[in-house]
């Protein structure tokens, strides 16, 4: 019983004087923030998750109090929170009216593609990059061990039939999961779009055919069959200009091999 | 006056912490990128291993082997001097020089949970150390870690320019290098009997 005392007395005891000197310390050193730092800090989303580029959302509220960051430099607080911060600061709000978010663009799955050999190794897409480009068939597409859904904030990313699926309504387009992705094949679109070129590969038309089934080959179907000049074949992939692309869905009904992706349930009807 | 310049020498090279013990190795890899940075980083973990010695010898010596706590509240205790030490670095670290304070970051509360600082808090009533003898300890435990750091930093530095085959990229030729540098400072082994 005495022990017990006289630990719990002696480790009070040294606790209570560390923090009398800590208390005194901090008061002897203080150093004078601008109080907007912390106003911002409480309206931001509190993730720390690093999309605005600084390493957390402190940074990123003392960067938008010195000036360095603009105010709607968050993307996963928008203009909600754009609008919020540029209060504090007192400046105009500057938001970008479209949301983005990120969508992998590969509809590789297990059934539309082959393995090039069996992997073993760390599951993790960056271990498999590494070995030949990975054990998909093509070199482009998503390997499926999941890294993009490890590393994101927002549990918006899941793997389904061998490849990443992004939740949209979940995903606020902080970019990490394009960050690190070995393939680079998740991207920004602009969240209203509904067609999009769901491939990634930029190999011949013969080597994506061999591949995978749902790949873009270079036809130039799209390039043809589109009336407002809005897709182009570059690099033996097709690109949409989100900027002209009205979400017709033509290209998506031409495409020989399926690999442009239309959503079809947001489609109004004529 | 010989045996702590043997002590000194000692503990910075012949029994380097990071090298020889393997301790501390979380900011041997996480701070040593850029020499300017883990050289920081050395100073502040130096000036709370010194610290952490001096306070390690007295809470053992006068709190814990008179009552006979050394058993269970070892530990605690001397976890306890460790944090509170760093936190004052931190705060007048904050005041004193803003930019060190940012460069390292995260890696300085990190501090606190260094096993190379617990380590050498533990070592000492180990090797019954008097009080210089333990500051001498702490200072040469210091002056080693910020020294393997500080290499470290410099090879990365000119790793930059190199070129590493893909698979070795990053962490993998990082994790070569600290184990031919370890290799390296086994030379110092047997220089001075400890």
């Amino acid at each position: 019983m005495n022990v017990v005392i006289i630990s719990v007395v002696s480790m009070g005891t040294m606790g209570a004087l560390f923090a009398i000197g800590l208390a005194y310390a901090s008061k002897k050193f203080a150093v004078e923030v601008d109080p907007r730092i912390e106003e911002i800090s409480s309206v931001l989303p509190g993730a720390n998750c690093g999309a605005c580029g600084y390493p957390g959302c402190d940074n990123f509220a003392s960067a938008v109090a010195k000036g360095d960051a603009p105010s709607n430099g968050c993307p996963v607080g928008g203009a909600e929170v754009a609008e919020k911060v540029a209060d504090i600061m007192g400046i105009d709000t500057d938001t970008d009216d479209e949301i983005k978010i990120a969508r992998v663009i590969c509809q590789g799955k297990t059934c539309h593609t082959s393995v090039k050999y069996q992997y073993d190794g760390i599951k993790d897409c960056r271990a498999a990059a590494k070995l030949g480009s990975g054990n998909k068939s093509c070199d482009y597409g998503c390997l499926g061990f999941g890294t993009c859904v490890d590393i994101c904030s927002f549990d918006a990313i899941e793997i389904i039939d061998g490849i990443a699926k992004i939740n949209p309504d979940k995903c606020t387009a902080c970019g990490k999961c394009i960050d690190v992705c070995p393939k680079s094949v998740i991207d920004l679109v602009p969240y209203s779009q509904r067609v999009i070129v769901d491939c990634n590969s930029k190999d011949f038309g013969k080597k994506v055919k061999s591949s995978c089934v749902v790949g873009c080959i270079g036809c130039k179907l799209c390039e043809r069959s589109c009336p407002f000049d809005a897709i182009h074949v570059e690099d033996n992939i097709a690109t949409i200009d989100y900027e002209k692309c009205t979400n017709c869905g033509i290209c998506a009904d031409k495409c020989p091999t399926n690999s442009i992706w239309e959503d079809k349930s947001k489609k109004k009807k004529a | 006056m010989i045996e702590l310049i043997l002590l000194f020498v000692g503990t910075a090279l012949v029994n380097n912490f990071v090298l020889v013990r393997f301790l501390g190795i979380c900011p041997f890899l996480g701070v040593s990128k850029k020499v300017e940075v883990s050289a920081g980083m050395g100073a502040a973990t130096t000036f709370v291993m010194t610290l952490s010695a001096i306070a390690a010898w007295f809470i053992q010596n006068y709190l814990l082997d008179p009552f006979g706590l050394s058993r269970f509240l070892q530990y605690v205790s001397f976890i306890l001097v460790i944090s509170s030490l760093v936190q004052l670095v931190e705060i007048v670290l904050k005041k004193v020089s803003p930019s060190l304070y940012d460069a390292l970051g995260i890696f300085l509360p990190l501090i606190t949970t260094n096993c190379a600082i617990l380590g050498l808090a533990l070592y000492i009533p180990i090797k019954d150390y008097n009080l210089i003898e333990s500051s001498i300890f702490g200072l040469g435990a210091g002056v080693g870690f910020t020294l393997s750091l500080v290499i470290m930093a410099g090879i990365r530095e000119e790793l930059e320019f190199a070129d590493v085959p893909e698979p070795l990229e990053g962490a993998g030729i990082t994790l070569l290098i600290a184990g031919v540098l370890s290799m390296v400072f086994l030379g110092f082994s047997g220089l001075i009997a400890m």
